[in-house]
């Protein structure tokens, strides 16, 4: 067996875990001495390098954050728990080396740093930035979505004035476009090399661009097996950041969690992405494994009571509900006591922290009087709604509010609906009477979670709620800084409504969980997906 | 004869053309919504919707499934971007290639096995033979798996890394089949033939354990039944050797029904080592088919019907080849 022996032979030899694999063993002998890999193991599949393109599932994002540029990106903290995160209030540079905004706010005027290249060693141009968010506002779906968010809607918003200068034109200010601007989406694509691809059918080269990625960013695509694996190469050219410590990264897909925990646990990959709640709580009681649970910031799993359902326009029902759930018990059983409880807080709002724990706790003596209080103390019959797809928090989480609302005369029947109906079911339609709902906003603030889970009719507002006053104050608060004095109060009377309406009752804020053994330097990302790019290999 | 045959199979091709397409359209789910992604709001949808040809009515939709068939496109699977067709080409070798190993392991086992039990009815061997068959069958597959991960890999140390084919360390040999072991054979690369060989005993042992118990207990009651009819008696009473009355006769007369088992377990096996496939990151057809159903992946999901249609089809050929060689007296006519 040729091949044992030189695998063990390179363990013997090498130092630390990097330096110790030599990948492609046949391929790349020669480079294989400098600098490291990493391998990571997920249970995600990634189905395209191109995140315009329609039917880009989540998993792939990673390539727009790794191997593409934006032109600012968000600083880094470190997180209460350990390990590192991304830092919402703070914007760095990444392809622009400044920026600056007019008074008024509607005009922004970035310069783009003049010794950034693409990987073919073509100069980065404001030309190239025009392109790419002309692209992303007219690709359609999500990205044109996301870009909307932060008020980039038509491609005559953007001009490349000259070669570094690039000047985007707003409608009106808001503190959502500079951070829109550091999400995944509007990242920089080589323009030339993606017209010299585009057909007359497809102007934006989104079928070659989907298996060729073309940028400016750390890491290349130097091998693609759909379903398998995707193996990154560094691009030493890089200027939108420190240089990445590891030479090659091998993302492989490996669905079964219980082979990710053994392949982890055993040492022969150094991360396994977003593992189960079960096994990060039980790797963590072990030696050897390092594991991360972060709070994803600005998500939350509520209970949706629908206020088309007639027992639930009831104000008195809801807040039983509120009563009668039993938050610990699921926080332990479903999440495994990873993330942050969402209960028990504080009466009084004195800040504007979101997620923040609602007023209310456990407390059946007050779940029965306001029951009884209701024009329904006789009790109802509703289905308890769940998606088949999110069953590993749902499912544990209803059966125990099953249970407990049987106790005041609530009898839910547990509905279990397949993932590929629950989206129309339940944000299309809004037509589940009671059910489990886990939005989750990428711009940190809370007006942008109140925009997409408390306004009527819009995607999230999955419980049909509509209050006037809401309405109101999310359109004040949605663009106007954080710092005006106006924003403060109104931020605080949103929570009271929502939390005296409750069309959503928190339970708790879900976290993502990362193992590794043998490298460090992970960083959370609001986009819940991997950035290889600040990894590094743990001190032997 | 042959032509005769594959005739006959082309309404039932055609049949599983009209039934896959009108089964997808009745699954549940919008896939439009779904593609359209987590921050979608109604018009994106309705471009997504349009993009997709979903809009227009069910029989135009056909019209067009069917001439892109006849042109051999397949269409592009949502959930993987690629098509259709290149899908199929990278993961059928995958599930063919472990399948086909798995059923020659639980062949060379349960075989001679179900052979020596029936030739020793009550002994050792046969309590072997049935303490197996139970144990193979009351296992689930996903079960087996991951406990010979457990103790080969994670505890012992011996098995390779469950990652798939081929271990990071390895570049895939060049197509040709897109079976490995044969690819790598043909490039003469026997390193890389080694790193697949190894990658494949830990999934292929799994199967070959759930696959063994059928036809173990079809060979054991095939010979009992062949043993104990009139033409062994007679071979035994004009005092010919117990070798050539055992595999001359006895053998041969069992082998129909063990060939018809076979058949039937390769086909089922197939489908359903979507469990093996989930625990050894395997990328097979099986997890292939169950990703796309969850997400209503209209022309993975047909494509994979229409792919295992033509595979049954040429399976049914094969095995009715084999009827005639075996039995000479069912002619191919």
């Amino acid at each position: 067996m040729t091949d044992t022996s030189r695998r063990t032979f390179l363990k013997l030899t090498g130092g630390t875990v990097g330096a110790a694999m030599l990948p492609f063993l046949k391929a790349m002998p020669a480079q294989a001495q400098s600098g490291g890999t990493i391998v990571v193991v997920s249970g995600q599949t990634i189905n395209s390098l191109d995140l315009h393109r329609t039917g880009t599932n989540r998993a792939s994002y990673q390539v727009a954050v790794n191997c593409y540029d934006r032109l600012v990106s968000f600083g880094t903290k470190d997180t209460p728990g350990g390990g590192l995160s991304y830092d919402y209030s703070v914007i760095e540079p990444e392809l622009a080396e400044s920026w600056t905004i007019s008074d008024d706010g509607l005009v922004m005027t970035f310069k783009i740093k003049s010794d950034a290249t693409f990987w073919d060693g073509r100069k980065v141009t404001a030309a190239d930035v025009k392109w790419s968010f002309d692209r992303a506002v007219s690709a359609g779906g999500f990205p044109t979505v996301q870009m909307k968010a932060g008020g980039l809607e038509r491609p005559e918003q953007f001009e490349a004035v000259d070669d570094e200068t690039f000047v985007i034109k707003l409608d009106k200010p808001s503190k959502l476009t500079l951070p829109d601007l550091a999400v995944p989406v509007p990242f920089i694509i080589n323009s030339e090399v993606a017209k010299a691809n585009a057909t007359e059918e497809d102007p934006w080269a989104m079928e070659y661009l989907h298996t060729t990625p073309a940028g400016s960013g750390a890491f290349k695509v130097a091998r693609w097996d759909q379903g398998q694996q995707l193996v990154y190469e560094r691009n030493d050219a890089w200027v939108g950041g420190p240089l990445p410590s590891f030479q090659r990264v091998i993302v492989r897909e490996v669905p079964s969690p219980a082979t990710r925990r053994a392949l982890i646990e055993r040492g022969d990959v150094q991360m396994s992405f977003n593992i189960p709640n079960k096994d990060a709580a039980e790797l963590d009681a072990k030696d050897g494994v390092d594991v991360y649970s972060t709070p994803i910031e600005n998500c939350i799993h509520c209970l949706c009571p629908n206020f088309n359902f007639e027992p639930f326009q009831d104000a008195n029902v809801r807040k039983a509900l509120a009563y009668a759930i039993p938050y610990e018990a699921i926080f332990q059983t479903a999440a495994y006591g990873r993330g942050a409880p969402m209960w028990g807080g504080e009466a009084e709002i004195t800040d504007t922290a979101w997620p923040r724990k609602s007023p209310y706790m456990t407390d059946m003596d007050k779940a029965k009087e306001h029951m009884a209080a209701s024009g329904f103390a006789s009790g109802f019959e509703v289905p308890l709604s769940i998606s088949l797809g999110l069953a590993d928090w749902m499912e544990p989480t209803a059966l125990l509010m099953q249970e407990a609302f049987a106790q005041i005369g609530i009898k839910a029947e547990i509905e279990k609906i397949p993932g590929a109906n629950w989206r129309t079911a339940a944000l299309v339609e809004k037509r589940l009477p009671l059910h489990l709902e886990n939005f989750g906003g990428w711009l940190n603030t809370p007006d942008y979670y109140f925009f997409w889970a408390y306004k009527n009719g819009h995607l999230f507002n999955s419980s049909n709620y509509l209050n006037e006053e809401i309405e109101q104050l999310v359109d004040d608060t949605l663009h106007i800084p954080m710092d005006d004095p106006s924003y403060a109060p109104k931020i605080k009377r949103m929570f009271e409504i929502a939390f005296e309406d409750l069309p959503r009752i928190p339970l708790w804020q879900p976290a993502l969980n990362v193992a590794m053994n043998g490298a460090s330097g992970y960083e959370f990302w609001f986009h819940r997906q991997l950035d290889v790019r600040p990894l590094i290999s743990a001190p032997a | 004869m042959i032509l005769g045959r594959v005739a006959q199979a082309i309404p039932v091709v055609m049949g599983v053309v009209v039934i896959s397409f009108i089964l997808t359209r009745a699954l549940p789910g919008d896939p439009a919504a779904y593609f359209a992604g987590p921050a979608a709001d109604e018009a994106s949808i309705a471009e997504i919707r349009e993009a997709l040809g979903l809009d227009k009515p069910l029989f135009q939709q056909f019209f067009y499934y069917v001439g892109d068939l006849a042109r051999g496109d397949l269409g592009t699977s949502l959930t993987t971007g690629q098509t259709v067709m290149s899908d199929l080409a990278a993961r059928l070798p995958a599930s063919l290639e472990l399948t086909l190993v798995a059923l020659l392991l639980s062949c060379g086992i349960a075989i001679p096995l179900g052979v020596l039990a029936a030739t020793r009815p009550g002994t050792w061997v046969d309590h072997l033979c049935r303490i197996l068959v139970t144990a193979g069958v009351s296992m689930p597959t996903f079960f087996t798996g991951i406990v010979l991960i457990y103790v080969f890999y994670y505890l012992a140390g011996i098995a390779p890394s469950p990652l798939g084919r081929l271990d990071f360390i390895y570049l895939s040999p060049p197509h040709v089949t897109g079976f490995y072991l044969i690819d790598a054979a043909l490039a003469g690369d026997w390193e890389t033939w080694f790193g697949a060989l190894k990658q494949l005993i830990l999934p292929a042992t799994t199967l070959a354990l759930f696959t063994l118990a059928p036809i173990a207990r079809m060979t054991r009651a095939a010979m009992l039944s062949a043993l104990s009819s009139d033409f062994i008696r007679t071979a035994r009473a004009a005092g010919l050797g117990t070798r050539k009355v055992l595999y001359g006769y006895a053998f041969r007369n069992a082998l129909l029904p063990v060939v018809t088992t076979l058949g039937m377990v390769f086909s089922f096996t197939l489908g359903a080592n979507v469990l093996v496939e989930k625990v050894f990151a395997w990328p097979g057809i099986g997890s292939y088919a169950v990703e796309a159903l969850v997400v209503s992946d209209y022309a993975a999901v047909q494509g994979f019907v229409l792919a295992m249609a033509l595979l049954f089809v040429a399976l049914n050929l094969i095995i009715d080849i084999a009827y005639a060689l075996i039995d000479p007296r069912i002619g191919l006519k």
